[in-house]
């Protein structure tokens, strides 16, 4: 029996910044101690705090070590492990209090968030499923193969209010109960892990983090609308999560969760793996059951719908990572006990990816309902460097801008749509005064431009069309009645494309039109970018009254534009240098040298 | 896995390490000194008996074993404190693994002190 417990994260986010060496120095140490019959060290999925990683948590004191470098671990194992005195100078410095230290839980990041999805993350060890048991793991799948019947499973889910977390909040309950009505010899189970929205990292987490709340998800609706086989799509891109999710399999065939006659009740389920190759079509729903199937990855009209024919022409469910963690839950605690989370249509809590221009970049679970200023200065800590909120955009390519006049909307699926933009999968990124809402438009439909996979017209030419558009405005040729035909194009594509993609793509063009119009019309009418981001609208200028002639700009520069002038300022010992604009690219290599901020953009 | 039962008999098992792993503010807590004088002085197997102790008898939900620096009475070293919340805190002294189960079941289980062992009776 072990006395104390050493997380230590293995998510993406810390495994990159060395986690798993640290992990390796930490069980070398701990030997070195003889301590290996007394701490244990488990690796474990994501803490949610990113910014602050490698994070590790000792147990039984609950001591929360943020950014730890391979060089603390000596001190850690003999100060703490050894001899039980907490290392406070390594600890997140919102935890240390004058002379005490506070829960990780009553910190601020932690005290507003209330992790459903995400309840097993940075708890268990992701690779051990008794850790998963210990946790009420595979019990809501006992209690529905032996309590319940298939519609009782399906009327639970309806009660509980669930709505899909990819990001249309279609009902899952609903989803379930079109595919059980249908009669077929084979039915399919999906999961739709191919996040594909830049910045967004929640599935990704979950799957790392609690791979088998998924597979158990994925079995229950298995009985629920009578399929005996399930399919996870996942981004191959995703190693660790694709790693686990393998392994999960591997355990839960061990222990017969899977496979035949599963609590011997006549029940079979088994669940395969396929890794999408990146195409960010493909986590729409019919293009990733083409991708099943082993066709290029590309959408197909609808109706029939996958209810009635999906995966290889049977009917299908797909629900996301993130909707199958919370069904396990619902189902042991109750739908009332989910129902009573979040807003009246959107109930349960919902994991952001935070991301951008935010002090705690990491991933929250909050309810439904939660205002974007709680999570944008209250858990995520607020803006770096004093800087001014501007925007966040959430839904990825498919969502829109939020401006500071919404920053008080109860975030729920309804009430983002009605504020033109939408919830999405979950990412939200932050963006402050530096950024330029033509430009963010713009990268988002260069990324859909890019992963149109072509097939529809009004998708493949009205996107680039509409990025060609935006590339003149931020270029300085645009006009005003560019912004005119823009809109109406945009309109055009949403009504008329075949899938989601291009349903939605025109969404961050729209979005910054409807609250950013100024800085549109500041790019077209006064050939300036007010945030100083595009470069074809910059000019750099060296104030030759505050320059001292050190010549640093000028050795840094890649172009030989700078050179020395004949002008030498009263009190200043040499000349003044000067920007030559027919040479100069707008690298910005002359401002960050400068010491004395003689060199100005605008 | 043909039944619930061998469902259940995992969870239980699992369940004892899981449980280090999470605060729980309402517990007991059976405080070791683990500074130098304390290691020095036996330490580590008290702390560990304590840990066995306390998992033989399943009560890692309730009772928190940790470790604490130096109190400043190095001659009574090993010394523990037991705090239950609502009573006041009680430190043992020179303690070794043997006594350790006679604390657990009559302080901790019963709330009896075992006076005996405490720094009162040994000054």
């Amino acid at each position: 029996m072990y006395r104390s417990n050493v997380l230590v994260c293995g998510g993406t986010g810390c495994t990159s910044s060395d986690s798993l060496k640290i992990v390796e120095k930490l069980k070398e140490e701990i030997k070195n101690n003889g301590l290996e019959k007394e701490v244990n060290v488990i690796t474990t999925g994501c803490f949610g705090l990113c910014a602050l990683g490698p994070i590790m948590v000792v147990y039984p004191e609950g001591s929360f070590y943020s950014m730890v470098k391979i060089e603390d671990i000596p001190e850690i194992v003999e100060e703490h492990l050894l001899k039980g005195r907490i290392v406070t100078r390594l600890l997140y410095q919102e935890t240390v209090e004058e002379d005490t230290i506070k829960s990780l839980n009553k910190t601020a990041f932690y005290a507003k968030q209330n992790r459903v999805a995400l309840r097993n993350c940075g708890v268990i060890d992701p690779e051990k499923i008794d850790d998963y048991i210990a946790q009420d793991g595979y019990a809501a799948l006992g209690k529905v193969l032996t309590e319940m019947k298939p519609e009782e499973v399906i009327q639970t889910i309806l009660d509980s209010g669930l709505r899909g977390r990819g990001g249309a909040g279609f009902p899952t309950g609903l989803k379930w109960k079109f595919a059980a009505a249908n009669d077929a010899d084979q039915k399919y189970v999906c999961c739709n892990a191919d996040e594909g929205d830049p910045g967004a990292f929640m599935d990704r987490s979950v799957l790392e983090g609690d791979p088998h709340a998924v597979l158990e998800a994925m079995a229950i609706a298995g009985y629920a609308i009578g399929a005996s086989q399930g399919y996870i799509y996942v981004r191959a891109e995703y190693p660790i999560a694709v790693k686990r999710l393998q392994i999960a399999i591997e355990q839960a065939h061990e222990y017969g969760l899977l496979g035949d006659d599963i609590f011997g009740t006549g029940f079979n389920f088994d669940i395969k793996l396929r890794l999408g190759a990146g195409a960010f079509v493909c986590g729409e729903e019919t293009s990733l059951m083409t991708s099943i199937e082993g066709k290029r990855g590309e959408p197909r009209p609808r109706p029939p719908f996958p209810a009635l024919k999906g995966l290889y022409q049977k009917p299908t469910i797909l629900n996301n990572v993130e909707t199958y963690a919370n069904v396990a839950q619902i189902i042991l605690k109750g739908p009332e006990w989910f129902a009573s989370m979040g807003t009246e249509k959107s109930k349960g809590t919902k994991v952001f990816a935070l991301g951008g221009k935010i002090n705690h970049t990491g991933l929250v679970e909050v309810p439904m309902g939660t205002t974007l200023r709680e999570i944008v200065y209250e858990i995520g800590g607020g803006i770096p460097n004093g800087k001014k909120f501007k925007a966040a955009q959430t839904g990825g390519p498919s969502g829109g801008c939020i401006p500071e006049e919404h920053l008080d909307v109860k975030i729920d699926y309804d009430n983002l749509i009605e504020i033109g933009s939408m919830m999405g999968s979950g990412g939200l990124i932050v963006m402050d005064e530096d950024n330029c809402m033509v430009d963010v438009a713009k990268f988002f439909l260069e990324f859909t431009v890019d992963e149109s996979c072509g097939k529809c017209t009004p998708c493949r030419i009205g996107t680039k069309r509409l990025l060609e558009m935006l590339e003149k405005i931020t270029n300085g040729q645009g006009t005003l009645e560019m912004l005119d035909e823009m809109e109406e194009l945009c309109y055009y594509i949403k009504a008329n494309s075949l899938c989601g993609l291009g349903q939605t793509a025109p969404n961050p063009v729209l979005s910054t039109l409807r609250y950013f119009k100024d800085e549109y019309i500041a790019h077209v009418v006064d050939k300036k970018c007010p945030a100083g981001v595009c470069k074809n609208l910059l000019e750099f200028n060296i104030d030759r009254d505050k320059c001292i002639g050190c010549g640093m700009c000028s050795r840094k520069c890649p172009v030989s534009a700078i050179s020395v002038t004949d002008y030498t300022a009263p009190g200043k010992k040499k000349p003044a240098y000067a920007i030559d604009h027919s040479k100069c690219i707008k690298c910005g290599a002359c401002i960050d040298t400068c010491k004395f901020k003689a060199v100005s953009k605008g | 896995m043909k039944s619930l039962a061998e469902l259940q008999a995992i969870r239980e098992r699992a369940k004892a390490e899981l449980n280090l792993r999470k605060e729980n503010p309402n517990s007991a807590r059976v405080l070791v000194g683990m500074a130098t004088c304390g290691i020095a002085a036996g330490a580590r197997p008290v702390l560990n008996a304590f840990t066995e102790e306390i998992a033989k008898r399943g009560l890692q939900e309730d009772i928190t074993v940790t470790q604490t620096g130096c109190i400043g009475i190095c001659q009574f070293e090993p010394v523990v404190e037991v705090e239950i919340p609502g009573e006041e805190k009680v430190t043992y002294v020179k303690m070794t693994p043997e006594k350790v189960a006679r604390v657990v079941n009559d302080h901790l289980v019963n709330k009896n002190v075992v006076t005996e062992y405490t720094i009162g009776a040994n000054t």
